[in-house]
């Protein structure tokens, strides 16, 4: 059976609404709109508006109050999101045109560490905060440099945040389950490209009891030539790079993080010892990425067990450009991680293209 | 006796927007009167006995002290219950007694210490919720620390949220309890503080307005104390009636050096939240202290000023002045405190609960190093995966470091080791552009 993104986190949301009565979700465009993206279709229906809950387009305020709410022990899901003027359900995902996460977290960042992430910590557990921020990271199609950004380092280095990155249907049901169910803060990073993408799900994750366990990476391929990490929309063209590899016999192994903070350094420092060779890829800027810090790790756990410099596959060091080529070259692309795998492996590699 | 009513009149009229004001005429009883003077003596004894734990380096960093604001505290906690949720800015140890914290957590936290044994009863063993628990403050109880600081007091047993530094950030938080309370269909309501500085931050009328859309029990008090650090309010806002600066929402300008006046406009706004969503109330009060430590608190106003609030303006001696004309002073209304001794005593005595809190807070040792890595996240939930992760590449490291000094050492004698060239370290960084 198949089922898109989309209907994977609706069902969850869902599921997690009607199992827990302390589960509400509010934002803007969460209830009457259904959703920006659709992803809340008919839960104000099911829930009512009081779980359901629209917020005007005040991100400090009502990220604010949703962590006012949380102190008192409610589980609030507060979604990131702005207006998208064309979108439908049944576009193709390369329309969709606003990445909500990017304009909102900015302006609520304050709010998601300083009240949220260490509040735990400061009153000395006397109070958590069981809260997920919710919505469309990185970069979309075409929509410039302000709604273009991954805010996975970002919320990566805070103590006291959970950062999940799902890729597929069956890491958008488990991990927002579990983010809800989880009494600390979490940040869950979507990309607005994946919602319309079918995955194949087993019976196993239909279950309502489903959950993935927060901190674990999943290895998507497995290979014995060089590891390949990545997260999000990325692990999809990591895997495309594989196949284009496993042609020229390179064996490729693809780690879906899952989970950024806690980052899974156990599953990418086994899987490194056993290629001998690293890629890291991320749609977030090179400085203090995701990738450096992967690389951090494997050069202090694992350093004399590589056979090749580590590679980062990141976007380009500038704002995201908006023009088609521009914008192109400046986020990976799956040649890149090819090329990058067979430098790994001191393979000979023609120059990039220039899109 | 202690619990006949009494009728007093505040000195200076309410003024309301949008809304009829309060009555002036407030209900009061002996017992509460003689339970005011004590509370705001007490809070007033602690923040001096800070000042002087700060300049003897005792207390690190910030320590925002209350004195002068005192009637705000108690007057608030004599209208409302701890079912009520009150959250605050950093200026917040006097709050945090009102809640029934205790003497010896405020100074243990403030000197960052982690304090001993619970020896005793709990200050707030009082049920009666319309007098303010602080009476028998000084009372030794188990303390609880907290890593926060001066800044960061919570007591969410009595639904005190904190203690925040981020100015302005408490409002949109405190609608949030509110936002839970109605939830939950409770009929409790929220106390969110905010100084004159805080009253121009663009979340606060965020948050104002979704209360105001989704009328929630969110009461956003104004500690309007005329100076936002060293700025003078009427440098920094260009409406200087905070109360009405709700524009659709109500408010209220209460005289915040009264404590009577206190109570009877929150014990209103917690009527109307409950009834109407959120309202504003505006307290006129005054800090003795500077903004904080670092600030004399005499560049940017004159001591005239602070001289002239004292003497015509203050809280405590506006309650001891009641009691007198009153005649409360007497034997009978003191034994309901079981003290056997005359208002100077009383003094006294607090001056002492304060001293004997100082010297157990002092007594207690540091925190243990382990609780540096204590509650960063909810223990005992998945987060023991991050804990076990800590260890493992802790071992591992350990592992490497003995595995490479030997290969190192092995290397150099053979003399392999050598730095690499300038250009191979470059190469480490590489990204897409590299190749370009």
């Amino acid at each position: 059976k198949e089922m898109t993104v989309r209907d994977a986190l609706n069902s969850a949301l869902d599921e997690e609404m009607s199992a827990d009565p302390k589960v509400f979700l509010m934002g803007e465009e969460v209830g009457e709109y259904q959703g920006a993206y659709k992803i809340s279709k008919g839960l104000l229906d099911k829930y009512g508006p009081e779980r359901v809950r629209d917020t005007p387009i005040t991100e400090a305020g009502f990220a604010g109050i949703g962590v006012g709410a949380a102190y008192y022990g409610l589980k609030p899901v507060v979604e990131f999101m702005t207006f998208n003027f064309s979108m439908q359900v049944d576009l193709t995902p390369l329309v969709a045109l606003v990445s909500g996460l990017n304009l909102i977290l900015l302006q609520a960042i304050d709010h998601i560490i300083n009240s949220a992430a260490k509040s735990n910590y400061m009153s000395a557990g006397q109070i958590s905060v069981p809260i997920v921020f919710r919505g469309p990271n990185g970069a979309a199609a075409g929509v410039g440099a302000q709604h273009s950004q991954c805010y996975a380092a970002w919320f990566g280095s805070c103590p006291g945040l959970k950062v999940l990155t799902p890729y597929s249907s069956e890491d958008a049901r488990g991990l927002l389950k579990a983010a809800i169910r989880d009494p600390d803060p979490v940040v869950f990073l979507e990309n607005e490209l994946l919602y319309g993408e079918s995955f194949p799900v087993s019976a196993e994750v239909l279950d309502s009891s489903f959950c993935l366990p927060i901190g674990k990476a999943k290895i998507e391929r497995e290979g014995k030539h060089v590891t390949i990490t990545a997260f999000s929309k990325m692990v999809g063209y990591a895997l495309k790079a594989a196949e284009i590899l496993a042609k020229e016999g390179i064996s490729a192994e693809v780690i879906n993080l899952r989970s950024i903070r806690p980052l899974d350094r156990a599953a990418i420092n086994a899987s490194v010892r056993k290629t001998n060779r690293l890629v890291t890829v991320e749609e977030g800027f090179p400085q203090h990425g995701v990738g450096a810090e992967i690389c951090a790790s494997v050069v202090e756990e694992s350093f004399e067990y590589l056979d090749a410099p580590v590679e980062r596959i990141s976007a380009a060091d500038v704002p995201m450009p908006y023009a088609a080529n521009l914008g192109r070259m400046a986020v990976p692309q799956i040649e890149d991680i090819v090329r990058a795998a067979k430098r790994a492996c001191y393979r000979s590699v023609p120059m990039a293209a220039t899109a | 006796s202690d619990t006949a009513t009494l009728t007093v009149e505040t000195s200076v009229p309410f003024t309301g927007h949008i809304c009829d004001p309060p009555s002036r005429a407030v209900e009061t009883t002996p017992r509460e009167l003689m339970a005011f003077f004590r509370d705001m003596a007490t809070m007033r004894r602690m923040e001096i006995a800070a000042d002087s734990l700060y300049k003897a380096k005792l207390i690190r960093g910030f320590c925002h002290l209350y004195d002068g604001q005192e009637a705000v505290a108690v007057g608030m906690e004599a209208a409302i219950t701890k079912k009520d949720c009150i959250i605050t800015a950093y200026r917040d140890h006097c709050l945090f007694l009102g809640r029934g914290g205790t003497l010896v957590e405020v100074f243990a936290e403030v000197m960052g210490r982690q304090a001993g044994c619970s020896k005793g009863k709990m200050a707030n063993d009082q049920n009666d919720a319309t007098v303010t628990e602080v009476a028998v403050i000084g009372a030794t109880s188990a303390v609880i620390v907290t890593s926060g600081g001066s800044m960061h007091l919570y007591k969410k047993d009595s639904r005190f949220y904190g203690g925040h530094g981020i100015v302005g950030a408490q409002v949109p938080l405190g609608c949030g309890l509110a936002f839970a309370q109605k939830y939950s269909k409770e009929e409790h309501v929220t106390f969110a503080l905010y100084g004159d500085g805080a009253a121009n931050q663009g979340q606060l009328f965020e948050a104002l307005n979704m209360a105001a859309l989704w009328d929630l029990p969110a009461i956003l008090v104004c500690e309007n104390n005329h100076y936002g650090m060293g700025t003078a309010e009427w440098r920094a806002t260009k409406c200087l009636a905070y109360y009405k600066r709700g524009d659709y929402v109500p408010g209220v300008k209460v005289d915040g050096m009264d404590a009577l006046a206190v109570k009877q406009a929150c014990k209103f706004a917690k009527e109307h939240a409950l009834k109407n969503g959120p309202i504003i109330l505006e307290m006129d009060t005054y800090r003795y202290h500077g903004h904080s430590m670092s600030d004399p608190g005499s560049t940017y106003r004159t001591r005239d000023e602070i001289t002239g609030v004292r003497q015509e303006r203050d809280p405590i001696e506006r309650i001891r002045k009641l009691v007198l004309s009153h005649e409360l002073a007497t034997e009978k209304e003191l034994k309901v405190f079981k003290l056997d001794f005359s208002f100077k005593d009383i003094e006294k005595e607090i001056r002492k609960k304060v001293d004997e809190a100082i010297a157990k807070a002092k007594e207690s040792p540091m925190p243990d190093p382990s609780e540096l890595f204590t509650n960063v996240y909810v223990e005992g939930y998945r987060v023991e995966l991050m804990e076990q992760e800590a260890e493992r590449k802790e071992n591992l490291r350990l592992e490497q470091i003995g595995k490479k000094s030997e290969l190192y050492s092995l290397e150099v004698d053979s003399g392999k080791i050598s730095n690499p060239p300038p250009q191979e370290i470059g190469r480490r960084v590489l990204n897409i552009n590299a190749d370009l």
